[in-house]
């Protein structure tokens, strides 16, 4: 298996009213709160942080994309992975990802993306998020009756821009360019693997299952609430006549590992409450602009609350907490049913602790029940300190990672970047700031 | 209330429903956000002297093909097309909130195909200084009481009926209508249709609601200025943006008065 760490990177210092005072940390978060001096030393621990995952010996390190958001710094993770580039050697960089219908024109994407293939020496995984309605239709005041068109012609033109040797006119029906020839191209040969972080949607499956990309479900709420949706993904994997190759999904799971289990509730309640309590008070206003959801999506949504209400009664006495769930059709409703204290977000599965035998434990469960090949794991959440966050790394690379790494070692992983052999990349000098480098 | 006849007609090759009622000099009517997912009495007022007519734009209760309409352009075809087919050529229109927009579109840009226009708060202009409310992000037990100054006027238009329809499909179609709306004004409500007022000869009716609570009733005067028509104002008293849905009464009576 592989095991990937991946950083939201969250404004680490919101009020402790936050909630109260202020109706969103999404889309309209005032900007009194931001201190950019402050966000100095976040970017800087953060990418600190990424750095020491890589020393740590993580498979990759992956960084994602969100705009006017309080929990999510980093509107251009292109930016923050291009640095991570030079600071790393074997790791391979996710970036997951560009939401490809907010790039005008979209070969901005191809291009970005191969410089980053370029300078890495191919070790990029490329991401395609079609995005959420917080970052796409409100901040970036896309229209959602056409952002899945627009998205997907995105996606059409970026792979052809990326394969099409020839310089070519694209005739696109939101998107027209006489001479398409991208300067520089990727390494990877024909393209970087592509990765699709999406909702439940059956037509993401499906398309993913036709373009024969990795599906990835970062949800929030972990391994209980992804359960059903993994188990949709798979169900129609089996449908389409596809192998149940754990390596074609990937899976985000918050964890928090120390040497008891009382001890790690002592160390992550605060980050995770944080994380819980601020970063996710979304204001449902901004959750669900029509025509976002898809017709199908809809449907589907309408027909399983219907089910979920005659079975309510029978799930309530089985599991209550995993009854209630954090599976709304909309992220409206998901946000408002949040569980904010620790002892809930433990027992709801959004973030798993204990001693590192219980941590295998727990993700053995997870990697088999939902068949996840990529696990990406979120191990700085909500204001987790630089000193915590190196803690927690480096404990789960040591004492859980060598075991969960022997996971699905019959499977191929298909969808892994392919670097250049390392004897062929350029060597990377020790940085030095140059205040060192004058002393000396 | 007695029930119109229904008929469809074909707009880029999807059904749009057409509702008729009544005899006399036609004149059509092109619904507000949201649309009319059932007959209103606002209708039933103008067709006691006149046979109305009620096009559904694409993507409205009773009509689909919105998501073939990319550009303002394909909007405008479609609306015009809709209009002709529906035996609308040459007669009176009366437009509210999105179909407000569309009927001081049509009377611009081919002003021989309207006699005289009357328009209820209609979409299509943005003044930063006096911006209209986002419709579109609302939380959803809020939108009723922006739409009608008596909120329960708009909740029961878009009530399922019992026993009619599948119960996922009414509420999707409701969905859509917003959807449809939003494909054509998001995010602004900005179509730029302040350039194309002047070229409007057409006498023209503004009405709004005096609670107006989604369009500033700054903007009645903003169009008015820039008509080169002959053109009035009309304030309706416990009135919201869906003005017909609130006062049905009033706003039939002014329609009518208008279009004599």
């Amino acid at each position: 298996m592989k095991l990937m760490w991946f950083h939201l990177m969250p404004y680490t210092e919101l009020p402790d009213d936050f909630r109260q005072k202020h109706p969103s940390v999404w889309v309209d978060i005032h900007s009194s709160l931001f201190d950019p001096k402050r966000a100095h030393l976040m970017y800087n621990d953060f990418m600190d942080e990424l750095e020491y995952a890589a020393e740590c010996g993580f498979d990759a390190i992956c960084v994602n994309e969100h705009h006017s958001n309080g929990y999510g710094l980093m509107p251009s993770p292109n930016l923050i992975a291009t640095a991570l580039s030079r600071r790393t050697t074997d790791t391979m960089l996710c970036v997951m990802g560009n939401s490809l219908a907010l790039y005008n024109p979209p070969t901005r994407v191809a291009e970005e993306f191969a410089m980053i293939d370029c300078i890495s020496g191919g070790r990029l995984i490329a991401g395609f998020p079609v995005g959420t309605p917080m970052d796409t239709c409100y901040a970036y005041g896309q229209n959602p009756s056409s952002l899945r068109e627009r998205y997907l012609e995105a996606h059409d033109l970026v792979m052809q821009a990326w394969t099409e040797k020839e310089t070519f006119a694209f005739n696109g029906r939101f998107n027209q360019q006489r001479y398409v020839n991208i300067w520089p191209r990727p390494v990877q040969q024909p393209h970087p693997p592509v990765w699709i972080p999406g909702g439940g949607s059956v037509e993401t499956w499906r398309w993913c299952a036709e373009m024969d990309y990795v599906y990835c479900y970062l949800s929030y709420y972990g391994y209980k609430a992804g359960s059903a949706t993994m188990k949709g993904f798979w169900d129609e994997m089996d449908r389409l006549g596809k192998d149940r190759n754990p390596y074609r999904a990937g899976f985000l799971q918050f964890v928090g590992v120390a040497e008891s289990r009382s001890e790690a509730l002592e160390r992550y309640s605060e980050a995770a409450e944080y994380f819980y309590g601020r970063c996710l008070h979304v204001d449902s206003r901004f959750a669900s602009p029509p025509g976002y959801n898809t017709e199908a999506t809809q449907r589907a949504g309408i027909e399983s609350q219907i089910k979920q209400a005659a079975q309510a009664a029978e799930a309530a006495n089985k599991d209550p907490l995993a009854a209630q769930g954090t599976t709304g059709t909309t992220a409206g409703t998901r946000f408002n049913m949040v569980a904010r204290e620790m002892k809930d977000i433990v027992d709801r599965g959004y973030v798993i602790v204990g001693s590192p035998k219980e941590v295998i434990e727990q993700l053995e469960h997870v990697a088999t029940s939902l068949n996840v090949g990529h696990l990406m794991l979120l191990l700085q959440y909500g204001n987790m300190s630089k000193e915590l966050t190196k803690y927690n790394t480096k404990l789960f690379a040591e004492k859980v990672k060598p075991t969960l790494a022997k996971m699905f070692s019959d499977w191929e992983d298909k969808w892994w970047p392919k670097p250049m052999a390392q004897s062929a990349r350029a060597a990377l000098p020790a940085f030095q700031p140059a205040t060192v480098a004058a002393a000396e | 209330m007695s029930e119109p006849r229904t008929e469809t007609v074909d707009v880029n090759g999807h059904a749009c429903r057409v509702w008729r009622k009544g005899s006399g000099r036609k004149i059509g009517f092109l619904a507000g956000f949201g649309g009319l997912p059932r007959w209103i009495p606002f209708l039933d007022r103008l067709a006691e002297t006149r046979e109305v007519i009620v096009p559904s734009l694409p993507g409205h209760p009773g009509a689909t093909g919105h998501t073939l309409l990319d550009s303002h352009l394909d909007w405008l075809v479609a609306v015009r097309q809709l209009l002709i087919k529906s035996g609308l050529e040459g007669a009176d229109l009366a437009g509210s909130s999105v179909g407000g927009s569309f009927v001081a579109e049509m009377a611009a840009l081919w002003p021989m195909s309207v006699r005289k226009i009357a328009l209820i708060a209609p979409y299509g202009l943005f003044d930063t200084k006096d911006p209209p409310t986002d419709i579109w992000a609302q939380k959803a037990d809020h939108v009723a009481g922006l739409l009608c100054a008596d909120a329960q006027k708009y909740i029961d238009l878009k009530a399922a009926p019992s026993g009619a329809n599948s119960s996922s499909e009414w509420p999707i179609e409701q969905i859509r209508a917003s959807e449809a709306a939003a494909r054509v004004f998001w995010p602004l409500g900005n179509t730029r249709l302040e350039k194309r007022l002047p070229l409007i000869t057409v006498p023209t009716l503004l009405l709004w609601g005096e609670q107006d609570r989604v369009m500033p009733r700054s903007y009645a005067e903003r169009i008015k200025a820039v008509l080169k028509a002959p053109a009035e104002i009309c304030i309706v008293p416990g009135a919201g943006h869906l003005a017909e849905l609130d006062q049905p009464d009033e706003v039939a009576k002014a329609v009518l008065k208008w279009t004599a």
